[in-house]
């Protein structure tokens, strides 16, 4: 796919975060950040270890909220967002130290993916009457599409704890693809992997943002990846943005350099 | 020994003697049967054999819209899919050529083939196979039209050479209404004799040849199987290997429109082992590599299985061993070990065969190499009805074949119905029969050095008749060399014994004219892995592994074994091998060491790893060495590393080496 080609489905801000400052106690985890993400793209944050990247990604979906600023999604303006109301809305994440359900198996666990979407009670689900079962068989093919997308179609009643890192990744890719969100959050979705994984996890990356449109945006320490997957980059260091730009003008930029290269502040 | 019958019995003369000649009656006659099945999504998908038929028609249709006529040849790239069968029995039915090629080759290694056999139309499965089209399309410029199955990932694909099956299908419809008559006059125009299908060998030397076989050699071959072992249309396959290798396209597609039965294609190449247990297969074949796959996994799974669980394993695998293949060959057992075996049937075997996915399998072949006794007993033993089996791709495979009851691990069987046997002065086995194949495509040369004036064809493997009338080979001829005194060498023979122990994956011996033998080997990452983590001993991958002074001292001991073993046979007791070393890297066809059926070619590793050889028998204990290794995605890279060359003791000949 040329670059001119990718260009053109970009649309519309969809993500605005507005002068974002986040602090507990007097630690100072975000200073004023503003950065905004567009549709249809892939969008990373980068930053050394302790710049706020996952404190960015976790005010994005709710879990903190920032003392000061806001964040305006598809035009509506939020002064705080609560994880329920982000899942909703169709924002879905994927954890650093990965969050599955050891014992449950691989289709298991991504058909709780597909928990905000189940309408039948708890009793209906458990005796699967006529429209629990219905609505079980619906979902189950959904999860089954993504469970042949993501190339794990032989893992697919194994428990996940019994799984390499590599794969428990992708379990925990498929189950944020379940809710079918518009915006999926990954935070460091090839940390601690071998170079064959992360070049899996990025082509994987690349498909889902290919195939279902879905808006990415991505922690990563690792340059190189990023570099190579995103179409725009966002640069913290200690809490502050010190870059924001398409790969090839953040990798020339001289604050992002002395960041990574650690020069003296 | 002569075994000719008349060919065409009361039966056979009825019956159509193309290939869509057969699928037309199935679809006739068994029309609502099950033909092919498709695991997707998780469900079983089932295709019958009117819903073939149509598929079919529809496809042919839609390559004549494409310029395919008859002669010409149809590339069908990809895994086992329903798809890329109804495409192969599509140009069929045009009188075309389906040219199956092997779907893990890298481009430039299809290119050959694709100028070779003018390919103008290839069906190929998913992205992975489009975007090497479209890498060697400058290099093939008849290649017009590539029609895709999986159009997962192409979206974004623009080139006008490129269309979806869909559009194919859509296509066909346009032109079967616009010519009513157009597929009946095809089917009916197809002859026996025509071409049916090419495959290209793939040859340890050289460049591949295009083998053309005939409708008439590849549907009397798998009659004639058909009939020995009573095949039925009830009969389940599940295909699972290249379909570009004969072996898997006569079991999976020929003996498939020849009996009528129903053939599984898997969800994936890593969910085999689960489909084969949704399945159960009443008919399989598997190479020795895939059967001593799921050994050494079971092995690996028992020794973390309890200590009770262990015993009773062992205790019931023993009884095995000794009685278990005379039952199965209907000998006499003593009623008291017959009891005992029930129970072990109930305890250990029939679980096992189900955890295999073999409860249902009532005839099981394997042939591609020899395979290790070990093996072999082991599968008969709990009660799989495994055979051996003789062939090659010029022979449309069945040229020996083990009937029930008369089964041993170091033949391959009396000659089908219909082939003559005779071995050459030099030890070559010569081989007349109806499935011979045509010719070489385009190769007149080589056609004429392969089969004789009087018909018989050279298979190039050095073998003889035994006293039962059982075929018993020995090695490739032209690999059967001499040592430098004058013994027999036969490296084949050594890299199988080696390859018995579940620890070597692959071996190649050296010893044509030298003074002893020396041996490369391969770790099984799997079971040495295993083994390592067993003993606490950290690795941090193969070339780690390979190089660890504790495993070389556990193939020592292997090839120690070896070695005592030939000091018993006064024609091998020169053989044993005296030093080896273990590979730093994998042997791998992506970088041509193996044949893409993984076989090793000995000439062009010997020249490869030249320095290697050298230093075995140079003597010394180390040798440094970079190697150029091709990724699977076409790049290349270097692997370095200092390998280590160990002794192996060696055992004074039993007898007197005969002068």
């Amino acid at each position: 796919m040329s670059h001119t080609d990718r260009d053109q489905r970009i649309g519309k801000v969809m993500l605005d975060l507005q002068n974002i400052s986040l602090s507990f106690g007097g630690v100072k985890a975000l200073t004023d950040i503003s950065f905004n993400v567009r549709e249809h793209e892939i969008r990373a944050i980068i930053g050394p270890n302790g710049a706020g990247k996952s404190s960015m990604l976790n005010v994005i979906n709710g879990v903190y909220t920032p003392q000061q600023g806001g964040i305006e999604f598809e035009g509506t303006r939020y002064a705080r967002m609560s994880p329920r109301r982000a899942a909703e809305m169709g924002v879905a994440r994927t954890f650093q130290n990965l969050a599955l359900f050891k014992g449950m198996s691989v289709l298991d666990n991504i058909m709780t993916g597909r928990n905000l979407r189940m309408k039948c009670g708890l009793l209906a689900q458990a005796f699967r009457w006529g429209p629990a079962e219905r609505e079980e068989i619906r979902h189950r093919e959904f999860v089954e599409n993504i469970i042949d997308f993501l190339e794990i179609q032989a893992y697919r009643k194994t428990p996940v704890g019994r799984l390499p890192y590599g794969l428990q990744k992708r379990v925990d890719l498929g189950r944020a693809l379940a809710m079918e969100p518009r915006l999926l959050l990954l935070d460091e979705p090839m940390a601690g992997m071998n170079i064959e994984e992360k070049q899996d996890m990025s082509r994987f990356i690349l498909d889902v943002n290919d195939e279902f449109g879905t808006t990415i945006v991505l922690i990563e320490h690792d340059m190189g990846v990023v570099m190579d997957i995103s179409d725009r980059v966002v640069v913290l260091d200690y809490g502050k943005k010190i870059g924001d730009g398409k790969p090839d003008e953040v990798r020339a930029d001289e604050a992002v350099i002395q960041a990574y290269l650690g020069v003296s502040h | 020994m002569v075994h000719a019958q008349p060919a065409v019995d009361g039966k056979t003369s009825v019956a159509p003697s193309t290939f869509p000649g057969l699928l037309l009656q199935h679809a006739d006659a068994r029309g609502s049967r099950p033909a092919i099945r498709e695991k997707d999504l998780g469900i079983w998908q089932t295709l019958t054999w009117s819903d073939v038929a149509r598929e079919v028609r529809l496809t042919a249709h839609g390559l004549a819209a494409l310029g395919i006529k008859p002669g010409m040849h149809v590339a069908v790239i990809g895994e086992n899919r329903p798809r890329l069968y109804v495409a192969m029995m599509a140009a069929q039915a045009l009188g075309a050529i389906p040219v199956p090629l092997y779907q893990d080759a890298v481009a430039q290694e299809m290119v050959y083939v694709l100028q070779d056999a003018s390919i103008t139309v290839a069906i190929v499965e998913d992205q992975e196979q489009v975007d090497k089209m479209l890498e060697v399309r400058d290099q093939c410029p008849d290649l017009a039209h590539v029609v895709y199955d999986d159009p997962r990932g192409l979206r974004h694909y623009t080139d006008p050479m490129l269309r979806s099956y869909e559009a194919l299908a859509e296509t066909g419809r346009e032109y079967a209404a616009q010519h009513p008559e157009f597929f009946e006059a095809s089917v009916a125009a197809v002859q026996p004799d025509d071409a049916a299908a090419m495959f290209y060998t793939s040859g340890t030397t050289g460049k591949p040849k295009g083998v053309v076989l005939t409708h008439h050699a590849l549907i009397d071959r798998a009659r004639a199987i058909a009939e020995l072992e009573k095949l039925t249309d009830k009969e389940d396959v599940l295909a699972y290997l290249p379909p570009a290798w004969i072996g898997q396209n006569m079991f999976s597609y020929t003996q498939l429109l020849v009996s009528g039965f129903t053939v599984n294609h898997p969800e994936s190449p890593e969910t085999v082992s689960i489909d084969m247990r949704d399945i159960g297969p009443t008919y399989y074949f598997a190479p020795p590599r895939v059967l001593e796959g799921l050994l050494t996994h079971v092995m690996i799974r028992m020794e973390d299985a309890g200590r009770i669980k262990r015993w009773l394993f062992h205790a019931c695998m023993k009884l095995a061993r000794r009685v278990g293949v005379r039952i199965l060959d209907g000998e006499s057992v003593s009623p008291w070990d017959r009891l005992r075996y029930a129970a072990g049937n109930v305890l250990i075997y029939g679980p096992l065969r189900n955890a295999l996915g073999m409860s249902r399998v009532r005839v099981a072949y394997t042939a591609g190499e020899a395979i290790g006794p070990d093996l072999f007993v082991f599968y008969r033993s709990i009660g799989i009805n495994l055979k051996q089996l003789y062939g090659s791709t010029e022979t449309s495979v069945f040229v020996c074949v083990q009937p029930d009851g008369q089964v041993r691990d170091d033949t391959v069987g009396p000659p089908v119905s219909g082939v003559e046997i005779r071995v050459a002065d030099n030890g070559e086995i010569l081989v007349k029969s109806p499935g011979l194949f045509k010719e070489y495509y385009r190769n007149a040369k080589a056609t004429e050095e392969a089969r004789d004036a009087e018909g018989w064809f050279h298979t190039g493997d050095a073998g003889y008749l035994d006293t039962d009338g059982q075929l018993k080979i020995i090695d490739r001829a032209k690999d059967v060399g001499k040592l430098a005194d004058g013994s027999l060498f036969a490296p084949k023979y050594l890299e199988n014994k080696l390859k018995f122990f579940p620890h070597i994956k692959e071996a190649v011996a050296f010893g044509a004219d030298r003074d002893h033998v020396c041996a490369f080997v391969n770790i099984d990452l799997e079971a040495v892995g295993n083994w390592a983590e067993r003993r606490g001993l950290p690795y941090a991958g193969y070339t780690d592994l390979a190089s660890k002074d504790e495993v070389y001292q556990l193939l020592g001991e292997c090839i120690e074994q070896i070695n005592a073993d030939l000091a018993n046979d006064p024609k091998l007791a020169a053989s044993q091998i005296s030093r080896f070393l273990i590979l730093h890297k994998e042997l791998d066809p992506d970088d041509d060491e193996l044949t893409r059926t993984r076989k090793v070619r000995r000439a062009f590793i010997a020249q490869k790893y030249g320095v290697l050889v050298d230093a075995l028998f140079a003597g010394r204990d180390t040798q440094y060495i970079e190697t150029e290794v091709k990724f699977e995605d076409g790049r290349s890279g270097k692997i370095a590393a200092n390998v280590k060359i160990h002794p192996v003791k060696t055992f004074p000949a039993i007898t007197a080496r005969a002068a």
